[in-house]
């Protein structure tokens, strides 16, 4: 199983909030790896939207990405490309 | 009697019921359950979220219906709440460890989390709190069979006093009931004043202790243009306001007509009333307020107070959004006026002594290819709609507009290159605040397709006035005979050349300027959109040939107190009594 792991500044105006923080969730939920997130060394469950709100990822911030699963270079590219571009 | 002073969040003034929603506070009482109770307890939850997922799809179907399909979208988080699996594993977790009942297991979860989140210093996640507490709520109301959401019940016309109010209960409210909101805490932009703004019900709100002061059924007095709720007022406040709110409903109502209708005067000549939009939330305002498209459009909220530049992409999908909304109307987008009062949060903005006269706008850009072209190509690119129109601001000479241009064209020639679509015939357009560029006038209309004035940059250029400092803000005068013949240069300029010329500065959105601009031959106007109202029921009651009499005849006057003071006379002897009642001329 591959494990992925990187750091990503999230650019969104408001972090990752709301809707951004919703549809970063469901595009983790689509793919069978284990998402985490990282921020501080606080390690959150990537597919849970109350644990990604309460990892108070504002704009600027920088978290780790943590992938799990057969499928986990796929769901880095969505995620990464997300957090990184998304002006949601 | 009480005055409670707070944010006017929606104009308009109401005197009725206070209608409390309280704080909403469930009295959940911990109970020990048997092992034989887990597996009921845990069905209850399924259940409970279950029926609220249904509840929330159909007030995102209500919303979707009334407020459009993207209000409807700030229900994905909430749905997202009630699968969410760490929730939900944590609520079994304890119903199935410490034996507790699922009411308790799951309001404690929900106030740990939004706890955590209303312990961020950060506003959004703030709201975000509110969201999950909202959700929350709903979901013990099912576990404690309260199913009817709080406002449902209401059957008469009342003003609905909350603490706060969610989105969702406010979409759920009986409309045709709701008369005004006075609410504890938010701001002028928080989501309730939008759309009680969109719905035309007067809103006060952030009056801290509105819930407090207030019992129900009691009268109440909401002044949404002061930002006032009165409590308890006495007879002869509520005479006095009684009187205020007719005389104001009766001047909206015929507001309200004029906001569907073209700005035409009496003896038939057609202007554009736009609006101007510096956040995509002000969007819905556009329409809302009967303005045709968007005359300035601002786009430093994109570049502000950010760490990183914004991408293309991210412009580009700012820019389609605008024009995708105002279609078939056109948008005006005003390239970035970073500099002056608005600075990049970044280190290469250097501190500048007097910023206004320094490295800003067109002057940063064209320094700044690099940031300025990745700008110009996400524009080209949302220009496929074929209604976007590009503006230059601060162009103080030819040779800026050509080096714009220069640019402009070789971001086209990329884009053909990478076979990416654009509009071919985009047009470009001057900001004419800079006094140079009125006095030239008649050399940049020859190389663009039209003008627009900024009237706050010019009058502070011209006239040699911050207006920021109070020593000298007496000075800054927008009826100076120097500002009103740089105004009429710039108009005679552009119409010889064949292009048209409108006015993005407050100015336009004054009745007596507005008055004196149609005189003077402009084109179009462009102002805040809440003024667009009035400022169309005012072209719709004048004659052009009383514009251009008035006008002809101040441009030769020596101060700008004689001008206004002519103007304001001049409008009261044409306008009717209604009409002067209903604009306050």
């Amino acid at each position: 199983m591959d494990k992925i792991e990187q750091e990503i500044v999230v650019n969104n105006m408001h972090g990752l909030h709301a809707r951004p923080a919703a549809l970063f969730v469901q595009i983790a939920n689509k793919f069978d790896s284990a998402v985490h997130l990282e921020k501080d060394g606080d390690t959150v469950d990537g597919k849970s939207i109350i644990a990604v709100l309460s990892l108070g990822v504002t704009k600027g911030t920088k978290i780790k990405l943590i992938l799990q699963g057969d499928d986990a270079r796929e769901a880095l590219v969505e995620l990464r490309t997300f957090l990184e571009e998304n002006n949601a | 009697m009480l005055k409670l002073k707070g944010i006017a969040a929606s104009s308009g003034i109401v005197i009725g019921k206070a209608y409390c929603l309280g704080k909403d506070d469930f009295s959940v009482i911990k109970r020990k359950i048997s092992y034989e109770e887990i597996s009921r307890e845990i069905y209850r939850l399924e259940e409970a979220l279950i029926d609220t997922r249904k509840e929330i799809v159909t007030i995102q179907d209500k919303i979707s219906k009334e407020l459009g399909f993207s209000e409807a979208k700030i229900f994905e988080a909430h749905l997202l709440v009630l699968e969410d699996r760490v929730l939900i594993e944590e609520v079994i977790k304890q119903i199935k460890n410490k034996k507790v009942n699922v009411e308790f297991a799951f309001s404690r979860s929900i106030n740990k989390y939004t706890e955590t989140l209303l312990g961020f210093d950060d506003k959004y996640l703030k709201e975000r709190a509110a969201d999950i507490k909202d959700i929350g709520k709903r979901v013990l109301k099912k576990l404690l069979k309260k199913d009817t959401p709080r406002a449902y019940e209401v059957k008469e016309k009342v003003i609905i006093v909350a603490h706060d109010l969610s989105p969702a209960e406010t979409a759920a409210l009986p409309k045709d009931k709701i008369i005004g909101f006075a609410t504890d805490i938010g701001g002028s932009t928080s989501h309730t004043a939008i759309i009680a703004r969109t719905l035309g019900i007067p809103a006060v709100v952030g009056l801290d202790v509105a819930t407090k002061h207030i019992v129900c059924d009691e009268t109440i007095i909401v002044d949404g243009y002061q930002g006032v709720v009165i409590v308890r007022p006495q007879e002869r406040t509520i005479k006095s306001y009684y009187k205020k709110s007719e005389q104001i409903l009766k001047a909206e109502k015929t507001i309200n007509i004029s906001r569907a209708l073209k700005p035409r005067t009496i003896d038939g000549k057609e202007t554009i009333v736009s609006a101007n939009i510096e956040f995509p939330e002000e969007l819905p305002l556009v329409k809302h307020f009967g303005a045709e498209g968007i005359g300035l459009y601002r786009t430093e909220y994109i570049f502000l107070g950010k760490n990183k530049l914004p991408s293309e992409e991210e412009q580009f999908k700012a820019y389609l959004n605008v024009a995708r909304t105002v279609k078939p109307s056109s948008v005006i987008i005003r390239t970035i006026d970073i500099g002056g009062d608005k600075f990049l949060s970044r280190p290469e903005m250097p501190h500048e002594f007097t910023p206004f006269l320094g490295w800003r706008a067109i002057r940063f850009c064209l320094a700044r290819p690099d940031i300025f072209k990745v700008q110009l190509r996400a524009i080209l690119r949302a220009s496929i709609e074929k209604n976007i129109r590009i503006m230059f601001p601060m162009i103080s000479g030819i040779s800026e507009l050509r080096e714009a241009k220069k640019l402009l064209d070789s971001c086209r020639r990329e884009l053909k290159k990478e076979g990416k679509r654009f509009d071919d015939d985009i047009k470009i357009g001057v900001m004419i605040e800079v006094p140079s560029a009125a006095l030239t006038a008649d050399i940049l209309a020859k190389e663009c397709d039209f003008f627009s004035i900024g009237t706050n940059d010019l009058i502070q250029y011209s006239l040699a006035v911050d207006r920021a400092n109070e020593k000298v803000a007496y000075l800054y005068e927008p009826a100076h005979p120097a500002v009103l013949r740089l105004i009429k240069d710039v108009i005679v300029s552009a119409h010889k050349n064949n292009i048209w010329v409108g006015m993005c500065g407050e100015m336009a959105g004054e009745f007596l300027f507005a008055f004196l601009l149609l005189g003077l031959g402009l084109d179009r106007l462009s102002m805040p959109p809440p003024r667009i109202p009035k400022i169309k029921e005012l072209i719709r009651k004048v004659k052009l040939s009383d514009a251009k009499e008035a006008a002809s005849n101040v441009i030769n006057f020596s101060t700008s107190v004689e001008i206004e003071k002519y103007l304001q006379d001049y409008l009261r002897a044409i306008l009717k009594g209604d009409s002067r009642q209903l604009l306050g001329i």
